[in-house]
Formats: structure tokens, sequence, C-alpha cells
């Protein structure tokens, strides 16, 4: 086993950890010697070809299909150089009043919190995309909302030369979005960072972690790690865990922390979701521009569900409607023709929705849908659909509904459609891409894993800043939230350098 | 093929599930196979085993009702008793049916011929590719 020292050790690369290492790279520059462990590859340019398959299995832990325990619903999320980052598509949104307060987490303020958000905003370069790059997929949705008086709203987006590929999720082909990967870690590599690609952590025990550098496979994107593969010993005086909210909590787990941390791996929360289809009567723009451009979030603290604009990719798009055969086929045939809703359930942290690990130390998510988000899923699809017809829509996939296939005709029925339709997991195809929790902040070890700058309790040299601090669910995409807690670890370990070297 | 030794049992599943399949010819059936192939290699032994059990249990099942296997029933009864997977009351055996329809629409969809066949296009030159 090879051995290595540093000052600080990040693990993971995405909106948390490429923030830490950004933010503290100027320690660089008094000697400081700083390491990124990244579990995943490291991609040249012109290896983000926009292929499903392919970029899934390069870029998302398990493809993207990272199943729960029991099976009912996949959560997507990066495993590369930038993290999820690379395949979210840029919609930048600051932290809710409304959710910060709900937090209620001692030394944390909204007011903090959105200063911050608002510098990587800017940083990242986060805007309105012009009215004349939008596409119809999206321009349909504001015209369903307004039709329905719904207060829908824009959001922007940290693209810098989009050409509107609309591939974001297989990581943007044109290296248009902003990223970690294209910002903060290019910077801090600058500064004197290492990033260390295809190097998995196992465990981290005092001061001290134990990581293996995997060989690049035969016929794999991305570079080789710049170490040579094999495991390593990497003692490091501050250790920030970055490594998202399904790899933190257990690796911590790993690392036997559990009994001193009784709440490690709990308070697990992931926005469920599905998508509602629309199909038109004529040819829309819909896999041209960016994917994601709209939302309603007026329902969140009533119904408890967010509606975004989104468009994906065939085989994303067939495993996410319900049933098969001809009237599956049927959709599938009319993708020209379609336009797509994702409705995000606003669910909420609970005793049961938890992260563990199995034998073999591996992350098992336990995920169980509550009445509340459930209900949430349900008037979603319900409103999704309304919006759909009001858009001018002649049929509807509703993957709740009895028949999923609503024909425009029955438009008038649709509430009584929606009273009857039934969410019954593992048949109802659900999927998470905001997985958060499980290291949330309190105040101490019986209701919290860290502290308000994402201290573990006892522990003064570690630390966490990923979204698994969020102590219950964001309720809107989490990206500029992550990047401004993980401001707030790299503010208190600079402080504090002095005395934790 | 890893998922099952016998291909017509796949290839009548995959049918049901996607109609369009059954006009392959050998080489999109090959490409399917090649796409599920990848997408099972890195998965745990123990997944393959339960998947290569629902298999088995698909083709065998409608012998109690139907007299005859699922590979020798014709497309409206082999359809039945997929939608009674999918609809069944224990969650464990519609997560089984829910995950071997992944696959299936991951080995059909997930071909570039398909994408082109649903008019699927999308460019990494985006706007421009629109002229």
């Amino acid at each position: 086993m090879k051995r290595i020292s540093y000052d600080i050790v990040i693990v993971g690369s995405g909106a948390g950890g490429g923030t830490v290492a950004q933010e503290l790279s100027p320690l660089c520059r008094q000697g400081l010697r700083i390491a990124v462990l990244e579990k995943g590859p490291r991609l040249r340019d012109d290896e983000f070809t926009g292929r499903e398959l392919e970029m899934a299995g390069a870029l998302y832990e398990d493809g993207g299909g990272f199943l729960t325990a029991d099976g009912t619903m996949t959560i997507a999320f990066g495993c590369a150089y930038g993290g999820s980052t690379v395949v979210y598509t840029g919609t930048s949104m600051l932290p809710p009043e409304r959710v910060i307060r709900r937090w209620d987490v001692p030394g944390l303020t909204h007011a903090d919190l959105d200063g911050r958000a608002r510098k990587f905003m800017a940083e990242n370069n986060a805007h309105l995309v012009e009215d004349g790059l939008i596409n119809e997929n999206n321009k349909l949705f504001v015209e369903g909302c307004r039709k329905l008086k719904y207060d829908v709203q824009q959001f922007p987006v940290n693209i810098k030369g989009c050409r509107g590929s609309s591939l974001c999720n297989l990581g943007c082909p044109n290296q248009a979005k902003q990223g970690t990967d294209r910002v903060q870690l290019p910077r801090a590599e600058q500064n004197g960072v290492e990033v260390v690609t295809r190097c998995e952590v196992l465990t981290v025990g005092e001061k001290t972690l134990a990581a293996r550098v995997a060989a690049k496979p035969a016929g794999a994107k991305g570079d080789p790690s710049p170490w040579e593969p094999g495991d390593y010993q990497i003692d490091a005086k501050i250790v920030v865990l970055s490594a998202g909210a399904v790899n933190t909590p257990a690796l911590l787990l790993r690392s036997g922390m559990g009994r001193s941390l009784p709440r490690l791996g709990y308070g697990f929360t992931s926005h469920p979701a599905f998508i509602i289809v629309g199909e038109h009567a004529r040819p829309i723009v819909n896999f041209v521009g960016h994917p994601k451009s709209y939302y309603v979030d007026q329902f969140a603290e009533s119904d408890r569900f967010v509606l975004e604009t989104c468009m994906y990719f065939p085989f994303i798009t067939a495993k996410s409607m319900a049933g098969f055969g001809e009237p599956h086929s049927a959709f599938m045939r009319a993708f020209p023709r379609l336009q797509m809703i994702l409705v995000l359930a606003c669910d909420e942290a609970d005793a049961h929705n938890r992260v563990t690990i199995d034998k073999a130390g591996r992350p098992v998510v336990h995920y169980r849908f509550q009445p509340k988000g459930i209900y949430g899923l349900m008037s979603g699809a319900y409103t999704a659909a309304k919006i759909l017809f009001a858009a001018g829509a002649v049929r509807v996939h509703m993957p709740v509904a009895r028949d999923p296939t609503i024909e425009a005709g029955d438009a008038g029925r649709l509430e009584e459609i929606a009273a009857a339709a039934e969410f019954r997991p593992g048949k109802t195809p659900v999927s998470a891409a905001h997985p958060q929790g499980g290291c949330g902040m309190g105040i101490g070890p019986s209701d919290s894993v860290t502290d308000s700058y994402g201290r573990v309790h006892g522990l003064p040299w570690l630390f966490v800043a990923d979204a698994s601090l969020f102590p219950n669910s964001l309720e809107i995409n989490p990206y500029v939230t992550i990047m401004a807690l993980a401001d707030r670890v790299a503010q208190r370990i600079r402080e504090e350098v002095p005395a934790l070297l | 093929m890893p998922l099952n030794p016998d291909p017509a049992i796949f290839r009548a599943v995959v049918s049901t599930i996607v109609p369009e399949a059954a006009a392959l010819d050998d080489q999109g059936w090959r490409e399917i196979h090649q796409v599920v192939e990848a997408l099972l290699r890195d998965r745990p032994e123990s997944l393959m085993r339960q998947l290569r059990i629902f298999l088995g249990a698909i083709q065998w099942l409608p012998v109690v009702r139907y007299g005859r296997p699922f590979t020798r029933l014709h497309p409206a009864a082999r359809a039945r008793v997929l939608r009674h997977l999918e609809n069944d009351r224990i969650q464990k055996v519609r997560v089984g049916f829910w995950g071997l329809r992944t696959i299936v629409l991951a080995g059909y969809y997930g071909r570039p011929q398909a994408a082109r066949v649903i008019g699927y296009a999308a460019s990494v030159r985006g706007w421009e590719a629109r002229g």
C-alpha cells in the first residue's frame, strides 16, 4: 500500500467538493497541499457524444439506474470529474426562504445562504435564456400555464455559448454548462489543488483515508487516473466529504461512525419524480434548445409538488412512461410531437427513509413513498395533464391513470380520471435526481450529524460539504444551495486552518 | 445471451413490450442483445439470477392458465400475462417486471436505429443542425 500526505483532502468533485476546492485553493500559495479524490473519470471534451446509453454509462453511478432497496425507484447522480454538475441541466435556483426557515438549523440563516448563493449564480453565469432560444416544448408549457392562470416562472440557467443540443443530462457536448468541471475545479487546479480521478475512498479514520485507484477499463471513456492503480493510505489533517447524499453517509457508516453519530444516514429525501407526456397534432421543436426553461412552484406548500419542463432521450422517455405494448409504442413513435413535464414531489424526511450499507459496505437507500409525497405526485400529474391539454395536446400520457392514455375528448373528465388514478410502487415509474440528507446539520449527535458549518460532531478535523447536509428536502433544484453551504464549510476551514494544522 | 439460454423467450417478451420489435431483422436483434449485455455486464450475479428466474416464470406460468408456454401464446395472451405481472398484488413481482421492462426498453430504444425510426434527432450542433 502506498502512503501519501496532504494537509486537506476533499472527497468528491461535484457542487460541494468543487466549491470547497476552489475556495480553499488560495491556501496552496501558502504551501498547503490539497487534493480532491474523485471516484469517477475525467472525460476529454471530444468524448461527450450525446449518445444516451454510452454517456449514461460513463457519467452516472450505475449508469443512472441506482435502485432503492425495494427496487421501486431509481436515483440518478453523477460519478465523474465535476460530479452531478456534469449531468444536471444547470437550473440555478436560490435557496427558498420558507424552506431554510423550516430547517431551523441554529446558526444558519437564509440571508447568509442567499448571499453566498448569489455569488455562485454570478460566478456560473446563471441567467435567463433569451426568448429566441426557447423551444416549443417550453413555450407550450408557458402557454398552458397562462391559460390556467398558473404562476409560471423562468429558470436561470448557468450556460455560456449554449448551442441548444438539449443533451445537458448526458454531459454538454459543447462545454456550455458551467458546472464545477468548467469553473471551480479548473480554478482550483490552477491554484495548485491536485485532482485524482478514478480514486474511490473506502474508509475514513482519524485523519487518514483508505482509498483505491482503479485502472481505466478497456474501451472506457476518460483519462487514466494520475495515480497508479492500487491501494493508498492518505493522511490528511483536514478531511472534507463531498461524495453526495448517497455516498457520504455510506462512507461514514463504512468507517464505523454510526455508533457515535446515531442520525447518520437518516433524513434522506430525493424529490421523487415522474413525467407527464402530451402529444400534439403537429411536430413541435422539443429536442433542440435548452430542455428546462420554466417551472411552477406555487403548489409546493399546499400540494407538495413542483412542475418543470423537461425533454428526455428515447430510452429514458420509454422507461418513464407506464405500461407497454401498442399504446406505449404509439407515444414513442410520436416523439417529434411530444411535450414533457416533470412532476417532482416535495417529500419530507421521515424515520424510514435513510442510507445504510450492505455487508460489502455498499450504499443501500431505503425509500418508502410517503402519503404526502404520493399526494404530491398525484396532484402534480393532474395539474400537468391540465397544462398539456390547455397547451393543445391531443392526448396525454399520465402514468398513474388506470389507462395512462387520455384523449383530448376526455379532458373534461380529467378530475374524475385523476380521482380514480392509482400510485403503485413497482408499477408507477418513479425516479429521482436530487438525493439529499443523511448527514443533516443541527445541534448535536442526538438530532444531527454535523453543525451548521458542516463539521461532524465530535471530530474537529472532519467536515461534510454536499447535499447530505440538508436536514430536509429543499423543494427546488439543489446545486446552488449545495455550493452556498460548501462555501460556509470552506470559510470555517480557512478560519481554523492555523488551529487544525 | 447471458440473460436467458433460450433467446426465443426473451424475443417473445421484447416483442410484447415493444410490438415493433417483432419486425426486426437479425441485425436488429443482435443490436438489442448487445445493448442488454453491455447494460448487465457490471451488475451483480444475483440480479442476473433473478432476471433468469423471472424469465423462466414468464415462460412457464401461462401453462397453468393457457395450457401452453409464453412463447406459444398469441400476442394478445402474451400481453395479458405481462399485464398480470405488472399489476400483481405482490410488490416484488411488480418490481421484477419493472426491471425486466426497463432492460427491454433499453435494448430496443438504446439503439441508434430506434431513435431514427421514432424521429428523435437531437444533434450536438443543436439549433445549427435545424438549418
